[in-house]
């Protein structure tokens, strides 16, 4: 019986879908443009699009930007915030910071405005005591006042309810009764620790979010049951693993950097099975450039997070640096007569110049045409591509006219000033963390990426560019790679010698059965359930915490206490035996690891024959007639030599002059990317 | 040697690399909220010569961008028998140093049996001994009685800690269990970076490494000649104000002439206030290193190392207040007449460049330290508290609210954190209403905080500034609003007779302090201010005032 999955991936520009099956390894993929009013139509059309069977479909797994997105472009919910007497301005105040070290200008706005944020009389001590009790009129009042000021999603945050939620849980309490909806974020909810900046700030971007995202799991759940399939969406959280559509709906700041973690996790996945284990992963689509770094196989994870200047997150995602650099990123002059490129995106409506859909103003995607690295023809569900002739005026008036330079020089400049951004993007995760480029293959995906990694890849000193059988739908398929996963963090703040083994052991038996039927009730395929526990530690008069492995059943203070020393000696070289230890916190994941897939099976598909094409390229300065290959047409160990073009219809990848490219056995083109000429 | 641009990237970012490296694990290690939470600490890497400055963490606080070198500089003097193993510690602010509380350790480093380089850090300590808890005292009159001046004495001799030295420094400060923690912190810093510049050497090689950092240091000082060429050439004057310093109860001035001339700046400060009583000294490595992060901030793409300041003269100022000589007090030095100093260049240099400035910010460290006993937890304890203030308005925006000193990059520490740590309860830590300097771009708030003490007695004391003047705006705008402080001793209300500084307040359980710290200044007049951000600033109720509310 066969067993079709989907990853689905929406991106700013396209939405991509990759089925599988695997029983047969039989798989498709779809790419539509996404449909920025209502991202559940493009899905839709996607999954129709893939043969119709939604019925049958026995996951659908979903990366999303929309949490992302909302807060980078400021477009959520509005947000009330309940606070704690004297504490309203927390979030506008933040830690005392400014934007750059070094530069005394920038701004900064909070995502709950200061007349949304009401105070009301309680207070805890910080051990959890209660010294004023909640004064639940004053809850009701500016439950009333913020709902009446048009407030949509709710904020519960006050001080130390990482020690003791009490008081929190009482005013949620109140807000389930009087809250016309569910949006309700609760601070220790969200995130039981200490720090009150970064608590509530992860909680409102919980809650700023929170509502567009719902609103969309729910119409597509809708739209799934109305086709036949009432499995639930599973959706990627920024950690790499999956949880079901209402948790998060739920939790939707787990779902912060989702897209771009299911791209990492395939990369990780491709380039272990290439015999690539160091990797710096460019995924490039229509508006956006990630940069993730792959160690030993493995996504670099952080548990700090600063979403933008003065947003941090601090849930536990996939590291990744994010500029806005893609190929729909527009290309202007400013006042000051520099050439500009992005961060404003023609998106995929009206979408670049040539796309022939009303865009007027040239970008990264009509400067690649205008060299002959892309194709008119080649743009997913673009019909009425215009050809040169068009882009060469938008791109002569916008950026040729006042520069001085013809339409082709024009282009080359926009290509130059793009390439030099997503240099130092890359520079930011490799170099400035102590890592040599040259020790990296870069990982070339999305639709754009390809076009630009040889050069990318060069200007860094890189020497090897991978790029995937389909660049276009990596992340969907990282969607298909990533293990359910589910975490529970429980707070206690005590002397580890005071933690009693036999409450320590509950706790985590507690955690881990939540978490094992959390799974369970997903209903998707897994290949086994892996249970880990882990313990947050410090020692006493310390503020920040590190986190060891533990073993449970048979929770050992001592034994922990020594692991706990030995990792700190490992990581800072210092020993601190006369020092105490306190338990910060208990922390249980839940893994259902998803069946493995072959990446072989996208080798070598049906080789089609067809008829040799070339066309003259501009690179660095004279055109060069290069031939066009279908990406169909290139066998497992196929030598390429460049210059050349390889066409398919996700992504056009270019091999440079002096670049090398070998077909593995996986379909993936390995470059070497040679020296520059 | 010719060195490829990518190498040379490579090896500007891994030195870079090492120091952040060692801020990082000094910072995760320590048991001293000012380093832990703060990031009050600084860590680098120097030319064997004179202590040059090779690279310094980014992450480190901002005033130490001259300092360590001076620092470092002043120790290659005075110990020529540094030896492979050594760490020197030493806190001297004669010595090319700050205040008492930042405590320097400096290692030699060796590769392959060769002298190569001094790694340096310094960290911010809760204390060193002296008239208050936490150091910094209004009232001294000589540094003896600000605390233990260390001068450079081997903390650590062939690898292994120098047990007396230790007892000798734990003999002489408050609450001395949490400091041996510290002590390692600082030095396991040191020894992080030790490893990871090794690896750095072993893979690019000594030549080429040092052949990248000449070129890295001729490269920078190109880019600030470029920057300053710029500037229109003039001479361009500005007097910044402190309040007083502490003892006589007049106004202290800073008075800055600077000349552009081409690629290079010449500042004058002679024409400042002299030396003081009180501890509103600056000592001249301070001195400089306070223009030095004012033109950084002026310019900040202009990448950091001893070649960028080599187009910046600073005429020694002998005989004022910014060239203290032992014994004057300068408990003071680093976090107020440094921003004050650093005023003086903002203000000239807007007199320059108007579109590159910005109005003056709130200027001060807003220093609160309290110490005590806790009769719950029974120990003592050591608090600090600074806060931050606004920023001046700009040629494109309205300043910041709440920006931390300009003279640091230090985060607060959550209030959750301090409560933890210590036996107080904020009734109220907000933004302080209608301190924003007016103007086309209003200055950004500053911050109004009330803590009342727990339990127990504890002494505070306050080092601030900015309370009688606040930060002048530019271009016709006004000024933002004056620091203040209000202490509650058994239900009476009083300000301090120096309004910004003082000391000796024993608090019992009940007592309160309450802090208001500057907005900062306007930009433009603000007739010109768009009438809709004026709605938007009356919705937010950010023109009220929230002042009277103690008052």
């Amino acid at each position: 019986m066969s067993e079709w999955q989907v990853g689905v991936d929406v991106g700013g520009t396209n939405t991509d879908l990759l089925f599988l099956d695997h029983e047969s390894g039989a798989f498709r993929v779809a790419k539509v443009p996404t449909t920025p009013t209502d991202q559940s139509d493009a899905v839709m059309s996607g999954l129709y699009a893939g043969d119709g069977a939604i019925a049958d479909l026995v996951a659908i797994v979903h990366g999303t930007t929309i949490a992302t997105n909302s807060v980078l472009e400021r477009k959520g919910a509005r947000c009330g915030l309940i606070t704690t007497r004297g504490f309203r301005d927390v979030l506008e105040l933040g830690r005392r910071t400014r934007p750059n070290n070094y530069g005394l200008t920038g701004s900064f706005e909070a995502l709950i405005d200061r007349e949304l944020r009401v105070e009301v009389t309680e207070r805890l001590d910080a051990s959890g005591r209660v010294v004023r009790p909640l004064d639940e009129a004053e809850v009701r009042a500016a439950l009333v006042r913020l709902r009446d000021a048009g407030a949509e999603s709710l904020v519960i945050h006050f001080l130390h309810a990482y020690a003791n939620p009490v008081h929190e849980q009482q005013a949620a309490k109140i807000a389930q009764q009087m809250w016309p909806n569910d949006y309700v974020s609760v601070s220790s909810e969200i995130l039981r620790e200490v720090r009150e900046f970064e608590r509530g700030s992860t909680a409102a971007v919980n809650a700023f979010v929170q509502p567009v995202l719902a609103r969309y799991l729910k119409r597509l759940g809708q739209r799934l049951k109305d086709a036949g399939n009432d499995r639930q969406l599973l959706v990627m959280q920024g950690n790499g693993g999956t949880l079901n559509a209402s948790a998060a709906a739920r939790q939707p700041v787990q779902t912060v950097m989702s897209g771009p973690a299911a791209g990492a996790v395939a990369a990780a996945h491709i380039g272990r099975q290439a015999g690539f284990e160091n990797l710096i992963a460019c995924d490039m689509g229509g508006t956006s450039f990630d940069v993730s770094l792959i160690l030993g196989g493995t996504p670099a994870l952080s548990a700090e997070k600063d979403l933008a200047y003065g947003v941090p997150v601090h849930v536990p995602m996939v590291d990744i640096h994010t500029i806005g650099a893609g190929g729909g990123s527009i290309a202007r002059v400013d006042a000051a007569g520099l050439l500009r490129v992005g961060p404003e995106s023609a998106g995929a409506e009206p979408g670049p110049v040539c796309y022939g859909r009303g865009g007027a103003k040239p970008t990264v995607t009509d400067a690649n045409l205008m060299l002959g690295r892309v194709e008119p023809s080649g743009f997913a569900g673009v019909s009425q591509a215009h050809g040169t002739e068009v882009v060469a005026g938008a791109l002569g008036s916008a950026v040729g006219d006042p520069l001085a330079l013809d339409a082709v020089s024009a282009a080359a400049a926009v290509l130059a000033v793009a390439g030099n951004q997503l240099a130092s993007a890359i520079r930011l995760v490799s170099v400035e963390k102590g890592h040599d480029p040259r020790d990296f293959t870069l990982f070339a995906f999305g639709g754009a990426g390809p076009l630009h990694a040889v050069e990318l890849a060069r200007e860094l000193g890189i020497p090897r560019v991978l790029v995937p059988r389909f660049p276009g739908i990596t992340s969907a398929l990282g969607c298909l790679l990533s293990d359910l996963r589910h975490d529970d963090v429980h707070s206690l703040w005590r002397a580890l010698s005071e933690v009693d083994a036999t409450e320590a052991d509950k706790i985590f038996d507690d955690q881990a059965a939540r978490g094992t039927q959390a799974l369970e009730s997903y209903a998707v395929p897994v290949t086994g359930v892996e249970v880990f526990h882990e313990a947050d530690l410090m020692y006493r008069g310390q503020s920040h915490v590190f986190r060891v492995r533990v073993d449970s059943p048979g929770f050992d203070a001592d034994r922990v206490a020594t692991s706990f020393a030995e990792r700190y000696a490992e990581r800072f070289e210092i020993i601190l035996a006369d020092m105490k230890p306190v338990l910060a916190s208990l922390r249980t994941t839940v893994i259902g690891t998803r069946q493995a897939v072959d990446l072989s099976l996208f080798g070598e598909s049906e080789v089609v024959a067809s008829a040799e094409r070339s066309r003259p390229v501009y690179f660095n300065g004279r055109w060069l007639e290069t031939p066009l290959l279908e990406r169909d047409t290139l066998t497992n160990g196929l030598v390429v030599t460049g210059p050349a073009i390889v066409v398919q219809p996700d992504s056009t990848c270019v091999i440079d002059p002096g670049a090398v490219a070998t077909v593995d056995d996986a379909g993936n083109l390995v470059i070497e990317v040679g020296g520059n000429n | 040697m010719a060195i490829d641009p990518v190498t040379l990237a490579v090896i500007e970012n891994g030195l870079r690399q090492v120091c952040s490296e060692m801020d990082l694990v000094h910072e995760k290690t320590s048991f001293s909220p000012v380093i832990s939470e703060a990031f009050d600490r600084s860590n680098g890497i120097y030319g064997r010569e004179n202590g040059e400055m090779i690279a310094q963490g980014e992450l480190g606080l901002p005033i130490f961008l001259g300092v360590m070198q001076f620092a470092t500089g002043a120790v290659l003097e005075r110990r020529r028998d540094l030896e492979r193993g050594d760490v020197i510690i030493q806190n001297d602010p004669y010595l090319g140093g700050t205040h008492l509380m930042d405590v320097k350790m400096i290692m030699p480093f060796y590769y392959q049996d060769e002298l190569w380089c001094f790694l340096s850090n310094t960290g911010h300590w809760p204390d060193t001994g002296g008239m208050v808890p936490g150091g910094f005292c209004s009232t001294a009159t000589e540094i003896q009685q600000e605390g233990l001046r260390l001068p450079p004495v081997k903390l650590v001799r062939n690898g292994e800690l120098v047990q007396d030295v230790v007892d000798i420094i734990l003999n002489n400060i408050r609450v001395p269990e949490e400091r041996i923690g510290d002590i390692r912190a600082q030095i396991g810093a040191l020894r992080t970076g030790e490893r990871r510049l090794t690896v750095l050497l072993d893979r690019y090689g000594v030549d080429t490494v040092e052949t990248a950092i000449t070129e890295l240091k001729e490269r920078s000082e190109q880019h600030m000649r470029e920057v300053l060429s710029g500037v229109p050439d003039g001479h361009y004057s500005f007097t910044a104000l402190m309040d007083s310093d502490g003892v006589v109860d007049e106004p202290l001035e800073i008075a800055l002439d600077l000349t552009i001339d081409g690629s290079d700046a010449h500042f004058d400060f002679s024409r400042s206030s002299p030396p003081c009583r009180g501890p509103m000294n600056s000592v001249w490595a301070t001195t400089q290193s306070a223009v030095y992060v004012a033109m950084k901030h002026i310019f900040p793409e202009v990448p950091i190392n001893a070649g960028c300041f080599k187009p910046l003269h600073i005429k020694p100022p002998r005989g004022t207040v910014l060239y203290a000589e032992y014994p004057r007090p300068v408990a003071g030095c680093a976090a107020e007449v440094a921003q004050r100093i650093m005023e003086a260049v903002f203000g000239a240099m807007g007199q320059a460049i108007p579109d590159r400035l910005f109005a003056a910010p709130a200027g001060t460290s807003g220093n609160f330290a309290l110490g005590g006993h806790d009769p719950e937890m029974r120990r003592d304890y050591i608090m600090y508290f600074f806060t931050g203030g606004g920023y001046g308005g700009y040629v494109d925006g309205d300043g910041l609210t709440n920006g931390c000193s300009t003279v640091g990059i230090s985060k607060t520490q959550p209030i959750e954190i301090l409560e933890q740590h210590y036996p107080l309860m904020f009734d109220e830590y907000a933004l302080r209403e209608g301190s924003a300097g007016p103007g086309r771009h209003r200055g950004g708030f500053g911050v109004s905080y009330r803590v009342r003490l727990l339990r127990g007695e504890g002494k505070a004391s306050f080092l601030m500034d900015h309370g009688r003047t606040g930060p002048p705006g530019m271009i016709g705008g006004g000024a933002g609003a004056t620091n203040k402080i209000q202490v509650s001793q058994g239900g009476v209300v009083t300000e301090p007779r120096h309004t910004s500084k003082g000391e000796g307040y024993l608090l019992t359980e009940g007592d309160w302090v309450q802090i208001k710290t500057p907005g900062g200044g306007g930009y433009g007049a603000v007739a010109e201010r768009d009438v809709e951000l004026v709605a938007r600033d009356v919705r937010r109720s950010y023109l009220d005032t929230n002042d009277t509310s103690s008052d």
